[in-house]
């Protein structure tokens, strides 16, 4: 058995963690549809959005799905491919570059809103909040990197990707894979679920409106019918 | 074929006077809010100069619009649906708030409220979005007013294209004229094109183009395609905003505010029928000097008893047939050929039309030396160079151009004649190839410009509201709804506890009480 605290946070926190994000979610889309948006500043001042926006994005989404991916494989679906070894590697160096442009493109967006007088105006508790939540989850995130390092087997990487699969799967005693976990992976992890706690209550939710359906529409062009009756007469 | 009905707007250039009364009073019922004070869903410029926001007539640096790919198919200018996902993190093409002006409003309460002093108060400008104090303000919805500012800066005006324009910057051969400009609710929109969310849509029943603002996620891309940079980000709200034609004034038959309060009488409202599938194809012209004409062989007439009879098989109520039979802006555009799409080159079909002004003769009349053809001066001696217009009208082709001016100047002539001598001159409308019955009508259209002449607005029909008669509830339950609000509802101020989603960062300040810096 383990410590109630690790109990909690890696047994029971994942899913409040979810519950909320799912739950207030649907609530924020059905009930005040028009604040869903992607919130863009960039009217205001273009300057350092290029740049900024597209970095972080780019970045922030390559771990997204890096992390996805990694994490909830299970690992006889590859293990004939890739060994635990070198998708360690692997991991490690595609995440610390994707990182790395993220932590760029983060620094830019978090200067702009600091710095710039119509930005700074314009920016809510939260538009910062989530900035700022999104820095110390970068950098916890680079720095299980060297942690890693030293671990280079992949055993680490394996623990941790059985711990998310117990957890999505409602699997028991998934908190016991935590327990002799390096603090830095253990603090990455919580601050992760806290964002997904957030989620909804933040300009985060427009990444669940990336329209893909756009490359569906027929054509260019969306005409809306008034409901016509048959001719008259 | 497949026909469709589009509330249509002629805008008669020759009787602009430049008042601003239909930017002022829609300002008033559209754009009153926070977000939107910078926007303008009418606004007029002088021409020329490069307007509002700057040099939005200048493709090369916005790519709004269409362009036709090297095997020649129609594709946004900005590129393809991927090109545009790729682009959604920052816009290249998006204007910055600047490119129109900073929004600002002056301390009014100031000159009421200051102690005693020794100077007189006065009203300091503030900014809108950060609250602090402005020296002055730099750009505007109508900057360049009656010629305003340098040759140099307005000179960059594209219509100047193919144009000796160096002379037009000296002071006896200056020339200007007015611009009312709108959204063009166009047949092949390219902000509905841009829109990654399918927000922006055209309404099948009397083409006004809308934004779904519980849709729009506000990707932006709909700002930057539009050529005419007639939708607005509320930078408020983080959604896009534009003209909506005002639709519930015409459901109920009424004219659009720009239109009811224009006190030059330059605004026609009426109804053209137009085929639906050969859209693509009128856009697709190779050459885009015939856009103007393939826009024209879109519309079909009314008179016409097939087109009637397909137009009631499609779904085309009687009223609005009729309405279409009495169109003005049908007889304008397509029966006299006096009225043109602004820069139809940008190929999304636009549906404000307009007049072409006459101007003062040129220098040559002070000299006697007038060069009349015939009974009237030769359009090539007016002040406004031929060019300049068609640029603006016809991608650059001038005979459309001066066959309308000439039917103008002609139809001055002739009725002149018939008040002065007691009978116009024949041989006036043979060169304009105009019978007289025309020529008056076309008199009174223009001249006189009654209101039940330049409105033919048939009402929004029972038909659009469904099959049963409990439908027409679906059409009244609508009623009275709020308009742009910040999604919630007619209640803008009902206190809340706690707003989990989001607030407003920033009160109205278009009282004149800036936002605390």
């Amino acid at each position: 058995m383990n410590d109630p605290l690790t109990a909690f946070f890696f047994g029971i926190y994942p899913y409040i963690a979810i519950c909320v994000m799912v739950v207030g979610s649907i609530l924020r889309y059905d009930r005040d549809p028009y604040s869903w948006k992607a919130d863009s500043s960039q009217l205001l001042r273009r300057r350092g959005l290029r740049w900024g926006s597209n970095l972080f994005h780019v970045g922030v989404l390559f771990i997204l799905f890096g992390h996805f991916f990694g994490l909830l494989t299970p690992h006889a679906l590859y293990e004939h491919v890739i060994s635990a070894e070198n998708k360690q590697s692997l991991a490690m160096i595609s995440g610390g570059i994707a990182g790395g442009l993220a932590l760029i493109g983060l620094l830019i967006l978090i200067w702009r809103r600091l710095a710039d007088e119509r930005i700074k105006a314009t920016t809510r508790f939260m538009d910062m909040a989530i900035l700022l939540l999104l820095f110390a989850q970068l950098m916890l995130g680079m720095l299980t990197i060297p942690q890693s390092a030293r671990h280079p087997d992949g055993a680490t990487m394996m623990t941790l990707a059985l711990w998310a699969q117990h957890i999505v799967t409602f699997r028991p005693g998934a908190a016991d894979y935590l327990t002799g976990v390096a603090p830095v992976f253990k603090a990455h992890i919580v601050l992760g679920l806290t964002i997904f706690l957030i989620f909804p209550f933040t300009r985060l939710v427009h990444m669940l409106s990336v329209p893909f359906k756009y490359l569906l529409r027929p054509g260019y062009q969306v005409v809306r019918r008034g409901r016509r009756a048959s001719p008259l007469g | 074929m497949t026909i469709r009905a589009q509330i249509a707007m002629v805008l008669n250039l020759d009787k602009c006077i430049g008042c601003h009364t239909c930017s002022v009073t829609c300002k008033n019922v559209w754009t009153s809010r926070s977000g939107v004070e910078y926007a303008w869903f009418n606004n007029v410029e002088t021409k020329p100069g490069v307007g509002y926001p700057q040099h939005w007539e200048d493709q090369d640096k916005w790519n709004g619009g269409w362009t036709l790919n090297g095997s020649g198919k129609l594709v946004p200018r900005a590129g393809g649906k991927i090109s545009s996902l790729l682009k959604i993190f920052a816009n290249p093409d998006l204007p910055e708030i600047d490119d129109y002006y900073e929004p600002f409003t002056f301390e009014y309460g100031h000159l009421a409220n200051a102690p005693e002093s020794q100077a007189v108060p006065t009203a300091r400008m503030h900014s809108a979005i950060t609250g602090k104090k402005q020296e002055k303000p730099v750009w505007g919805p109508n900057w360049e007013e009656l010629l305003g500012g340098e040759f140099d800066k307005r000179g960059k005006d594209s219509n100047f294209e193919a144009v000796e324009k160096a002379i037009y910057g000296e002071f006896e051969n200056t020339f200007m004229m007015y611009l009312p400009r709108l959204c063009e609710h166009c047949l092949n929109p390219s902000c509905v094109a841009a829109c990654p969310s399918g927000a922006i849509y055209k309404r099948e029943e009397d083409g006004i183009v809308l934004i779904d603002q519980d849709k729009c996620r506000g990707w932006r891309m709909c700002v930057s395609g539009c050529p005419y940079k007639k939708i607005y980000f509320n930078w408020q709200s983080g959604k896009s905003e534009k003209c909506t034609l005002c639709y519930p004034r015409l459901e109920a038959g009424e004219p659009t505010i720009c239109s009811e309060t224009c006190v030059g009488r330059i605004r026609y409202l009426g109804v053209l029928l137009y085929d639906a599938e050969q859209i693509e194809a009128a856009a697709s012209a190779r050459d885009e000097k015939d856009l103007y004409r393939s826009q024209c062989d879109l519309f079909l007439d009314p008179h016409d008893p097939q087109v009637v009879a397909r137009a009631r098989a499609d779904g085309v109520p009687d009223s609005w047939i009729a309405g279409a039979q009495n169109s003005p802006v049908y007889k304008m555009a397509i029966d006299w050929k006096i009225a043109f799409p602004l820069h139809p080159e940008y190929r999304t079909l636009p549906m404000v039309w307009y007049v072409p002004p006459l101007s003062p003769i040129q220098a040559a009349a002070e000299s006697g030396m007038l060069g009349e053809v015939g009974m009237f001066p030769d359009v090539s001696d007016l002040k406004i160079p031929l060019r300049y217009l068609a640029n603006l009208l016809t991608a650059g082709d001038e005979a459309p151009v001066k066959s309308a001016l000439e039917r103008l100047m002609g139809m001055r002539a002739y009725m002149r004649g018939k008040t002065v001598d007691g009978a116009g001159d024949p041989e006036i409308l043979k060169k304009l190839g105009m019978t007289e019955v025309e020529l008056d009508h076309m008199y009174h259209l223009l001249a006189i410009a009654n209101y039940e002449d330049r409105f033919v607005i048939p009402t929004n029909h029972r038909e659009y509201a469904g099959d049963t008669p409990f439908d027409q509830e679906i059409a009244f339950a609508t009623r009275s709804e709020c308009g742009f609000s910040f999604g919630d509802g007619c209640h803008p101020s009902s206190p809340k506890l706690i707003n989990l989603f989001g607030t407003q960062t920033h009160p109205n300040t278009l009282s004149g009480k800036p936002k605390d810096s």
